[in-house]
């Protein structure tokens, strides 16, 4: 076939791979404009004459509001608008699962800080303080905080008037949900072990703490609509929420994405979006909101703080025979997404490891404490931090190295879960221990190493608090399961706008979704697979909005496998009309136009045997291909409500860590030393990303292991440390090296074979590094975070 | 009261500013300069560290009065600053070009990040100083909202010690929370701004 092939045009001869698809480690899109401070985050956005708006919000827990006065706050120079429930236009309550939460308390409130007036005011000074100028008289009722005081026959109810879907299921009305699992039999079981575990365990509420706080800017539209520029993980789902609560259909609220800075599952449920549109509505002008820190503590729901009792059996030679648990999950003031928090933890309550006899129980409750919802590893985090402290529990009473006795337990592909459902692609659980354990200890005493004594490198770091004396080692190992995208026969789909045509003589892909971009590396990955796909070198990211589809949530671990799909499946599509067009207009100068696998690479269509037929300039000219599709991935069925049976999960991602910590035992502070990483992706499609998100998502863990906690006092369901002075993250001071081992064994089922990166990482952390305490010191240690009194005894 | 100072090499006039005010206040919403971001506005997280008169600071401590006479340099004028970093008087103007994000603005910089997704794999268009450029080749940059403190921060780091160690690095910038890369990143990229300063000198 050598010759004169295609007849046009000559001089391309050649094919040639495209550079920057899938599996390279290509760099952000929007690197330079976020090192030049030129990106435009959700909190930069500005408009001419625009408003501030401020929210009032509640100072008690639980409350009657007996009455609201706002004459004083309206009186004030400059301020514009002083709203209350009493002045919504539509629906008062919103929620992603169910609308119990409502856009303005009223009636009630149900948790502190929750909003209770809105301000527009011409300065956001003006605005606070005009909201400090509302006067709310509050007729004070008892807290409900925990599950004793929920679950109480005579208990007050959060919620008097239930009309979700679980309300039929529940044991109490202040339970949100309940999820048993049955399989096998437990107690039968655990009369062939030699040796049974038991542990209660604390896991303390975590916050997301993004960076960038919630804010946004509501323009109102001439239409009588409005404009929103915010940032969220999920635009069609504040769409539906929004809407009802502005009496707008949705077509007349547009959504662009502004900015994200970080959300961690912290931006899925609502923030300020209705508060700032109402405002615009009622003011006609264009309203800026911006939550402060103490703000967005109140303004996002957060993980759920969990009580987990535990109960494991093991035979003499290492064999785990029985599991039994409780879990019981805070779920706050409001719904949000607490049903499928429970629905996780309590089908991942096992872990990763082949137990056959199991008796699970997972609850979500509703009380008076801070509302509690998505937050990375969703559920599933709570889980690990207990089941993997009883695995050292059993394994130190077997005298077993904890590792082995892991690994002889570990899942692997085929096992079946106790949901019954059984793991159908790689899970190397047992190998991905192995590799954190073969990993060299880093030296000891480093902070005598190489560069000679250098304090900083000794816990209490610049603080100077001591030279080594009563500073012990410790190793901690452990390794978590954690599903993938959403389960229990939620309908998830992800769709994408595919459009290629010839600009400035160069066949350029535009990649169009509403995929939001939190961080996480969405919009590399993006332009890496349209350029894969259709072979072109310049791929547009158009901005995220709604007049696209639905791309689903950023959470779950889910984009990269389902907007990645959508993109992938609308490449496919228009790469199929691409070479319909070619055929149509070059099929009779060459066979291989009819007979022959075509490839689009480096701007040509290409014979699967290299033979180059045209390039796409050609073949589109002044065409265009355009189209948009969506993806789904394979259906999941919900969880039996007296069994937990059905195959309720999509797919599986896994992660082991081992933490090296050095504990100054005479003032209780911990250094972490290294946290290393090992951990299946199934695809790295972006490698320099994957390890971005693994010490990313390590780092979170070790924050809750160690400091992160928000405090809420259990007398008065108040909270105490809304900044961050008070609520601690680690700093760069408190993060050690995190050495990244990932492999690469595709699922079958996910485009590329991808798994979900993100989430994994966050659960096997916070327990090796307790574990690796507990090593050093001996000590019990059953909550999360670890303080110095706990250390000392103190 | 009226604030006059010097941002990024040019003169700058502030009118009507409260009392109350502070600097990154009047930056982001008076002047048109939102890279300093506001992340938790009580000197905590370091996001919106900026160069006063040389020194970094957080600009969320700083009331706005105390900067009357005074230079500060913001993530703006960092490659300009960079580039003039031996002169008397460094920084020559805002560095964008087109300081401050209007609402068009912010529209338009989704077209440019949209066409710019090979523009920024080779920097073209934009001149960056060293540490801008690290940050983006090692991967540093995840949601971005801590980078502009991060930036200042190290970038005066390597001002005043060009072959910094690791635990220099991590003192320096203990005052810069990330929340999304953990910070090793952030490290490399550090390494990678030393190492390349090592190489022009």
């Amino acid at each position: 076939m050598a010759g004169t092939t295609t007849g046009i045009p000559a001089n391309v001869t050649q094919g040639s791979q495209t550079k920057g698809g899938v599996g390279e480690s290509m760099l952000r899109p929007d690197g330079t404009l976020k090192v030049t401070g030129e990106f435009a985050y959700s909190s930069d956005m500005w408009h001419e004459e625009m408003l501030w708006g401020q929210v009032l919000r509640s100072t008690v827990a639980h409350a009657e509001i007996v009455s609201i006065d706002t004459s004083e706050a309206l009186a004030l120079s400059g301020v514009y608008a002083v709203l209350t429930a009493d002045d919504l236009p539509a629906a008062k309550n919103y929620g992603m699962e169910y609308q119990d939460t409502p856009v303005l308390a009223y009636g009630k409130v149900r948790h502190h800080g929750e909003p209770v007036a809105l301000v527009a005011a011409d300065h956001p000074e003006t605005a606070r303080r005009a909201a400090a100028k509302i006067k709310v008289e509050y007729r004070e009722l008892p807290v409900i905080t925990d599950e004793a005081s929920a679950t109480a026959p005579d208990a007050i109810l959060v919620h008097e008037n239930r009309g979700d879907h679980h309300a039929g299921h529940v044991p109490h009305p202040n339970i949100v949900h309940r999820q048993p699992i049955i399989r096998g039999n437990a107690d039968e079981a655990a009369k062939k072990a030699d040796v049974i575990v038991k542990g209660e365990y604390t896991f303390g509420m975590q916050d997301q703490a993004f960076l960038g706080p919630e804010s946004g800017l509501a323009v109102p539209s001439e239409d009588g609509g409005v404009d929103l520029y915010v940032a969220t993980q999920w635009l069609h789902s504040d769409l539906k929420q929004i809407a009802p609560c502005l009496g707008l259909p949705e077509e007349k609220v547009r959504m662009t994405m502004a900015g994200i800075g970080g959300a961690f599952g912290g931006r899925e449920d609502i923030s300020m979006q209705i508060l700032a549109s109402v405002l615009a509505l009622r003011t006609s002008k264009p309203v800026k909101m911006v939550y402060n820190r103490y703000e967005s503590f109140f303004g996002h729901v957060h993980r759920h703080p969990a009580k987990l009792y535990y109960e494991h059996g093991a035979t003499k030679d290492g064999k785990l025979t029985h599991m039994k648990c409780k879990i019981v999950l805070d779920g706050g003031a409001y719904m949000s997404s607490t049903p499928s928090v429970v629905g996780n933890a309590s089908s991942l309550s096992v872990g990763p490891y082949v137990v056959d006899d199991v008796e699970i129980e997972a609850i979500g409750l509703y009380t008076n404490n801070p509302p509690c919802g998505a937050m990375r590893g969703f559920g599933a985090v709570q889980a690990c931090f207990a089941y993997e402290a009883q695995m050292d529990k059993v394994a130190a009473k077997l005298g077993m190295d904890p590792v082995a006795f892991r690994q002889k337990n570990a899942m692997e592909q085929g096992t079946i879960m106790p949901t019954g459902q059984p793991v159908d692609s790689p899970a190397p659980v047992a190998e991905l221990l192995r590799r954190v354990k073969a990993r060299p200890l880093p030296p000891v005493r480093q902070w005598e190493s190489s560069e000679g004594a250098d304090v900083r490198a000794l816990p209490g770091g610049l603080s100077n608090t001591t030279h080594g004396e009563g500073v012990v080692r410790g190793v901690g190992y452990a390794v978590g399961i954690k599903n993938v995208g959403f389960s229990e026969g939620f309908d998830d789909y992800s769709t994408a706008k595919i459009r290629i045509e010839v600009i400035n003589g160069e066949a350029v892909a535009t990649v169009h979704t509403a995929a939001a971009e939190v961080g996480q590396g969405g919009v590399t990955i993006h332009a890496q697979i349209a350029r894969t796909e259709l072979g072109v070198q310049q791929v547009t990211i158009a901005p995220a909005d709604t007049q696209v589809g639905s791309a689903g949530s950023t959470s779950a671990g889910r984009q990269t496998y389902m907007t990645g799909g959508a993109i992938k499946n609308s490449c496919e599509i228009v790469r199929e009309k691409v070479l319909e067009i070619g055929r149509r207009k070059f099929g009779s100068y060459h066979p291989a136009w009819a007979n022959a696998e075509l490839l689009l690479e480096g701007g040509k269509v290409v014979t699967d045997g290299g033979e180059v037929l045209t390039t796409l300039v050609e073949v589109l000219e002044d065409e265009a291909v355009e189209v948009e599709e969506e993806f789904r991935h394979r259906p999941t069925e919900a969880f039996d409500l007296r069994t937990g049976q059905g195959n309720g999960h999509v797919q599986y991602a896994f992660a082991a860590h081992r933490a090296v910590v050095e504990v100054d035992t005479e003032l209780g502070l911990v250094k972490v030393i290294e946290l290393a990483c090992a951990q299946d992706v199934g695809k790295a499609v972006n490698p320099l990303s994957v390890i971005g998100q693994i010490q990313g998502g390590t780092t979170q863990g070790l924050g809750v292991a160690v400091m992160e906690e928000i405090i809420v006092d259990p007398k008065t369901a108040k909270v105490r440390n809304p900044s961050f002075t008070d609520y601690l993250l680690p700093t760069i001071l408190d993060t050690p090296t995190i050495p990244v081992d990932y492999l690469e064994l595709a699922d079958p089922n996910a485009p590329y074979g991808v798994r979900g990166i993100g989430e994994a990482p966050t659960l096997s952390s916070t327990p090796a590094v307790l574990a690796a305490i507990r090593n050093a010191t001996g000590l019990e240690l059953n909550k999360t975070p670890v303080r110095p009194e706990h250390l000392t005894g103190t | 009261m009226r604030v006059n100072f010097t941002v990024n090499g040019r003169k700058q006039e502030a009118d009507d500013v409260w009392e109350g005010e502070s600097l990154l206040y009047v930056l982001r919403e008076r002047m048109g300069l939102p890279g300093s971001k506001n992340a938790c506005e009580q000197g905590e997280c370091g996001s919106c560290t900026v160069r006063l008169d040389g020194v970094p600071v957080c600009a969320c401590l700083v009331a706005a009065g105390q900067v009357e006479g005074r230079e500060v340099t913001t993530v703006e004028g960092l490659a300009d600053y960079a580039k003039h970093r031996q002169d008397a008087h460094p920084g020559g103007g805002c560095a964008s070009g087109a300081c401050g994000t209007s609402l068009q603005d912010a529209q338009q910089w989704k077209a440019h990040s949209a066409g710019g997704a090979t523009d920024s794999q080779t920097g073209e268009g934009t001149e960056l100083s060293p540490i801008q450029q690290a940050f983006i080749d090692a991967g540093a940059v995840q949601c971005g909202f801590c980078t502009p403190g991060l930036l200042v921060a190290a970038d005066e780091l390597l001002e005043r010690n060009d072959t910094p160690s690791d635990a220099d690095i991590r003192e320096a910038l203990s005052g810069n929370l990330c929340r999304c890369t953990g910070y090793e990143k952030i490290l490399d990229a550090v390494r990678l701004a030393a190492a390349r300063q090592g190489e022009v000198v």
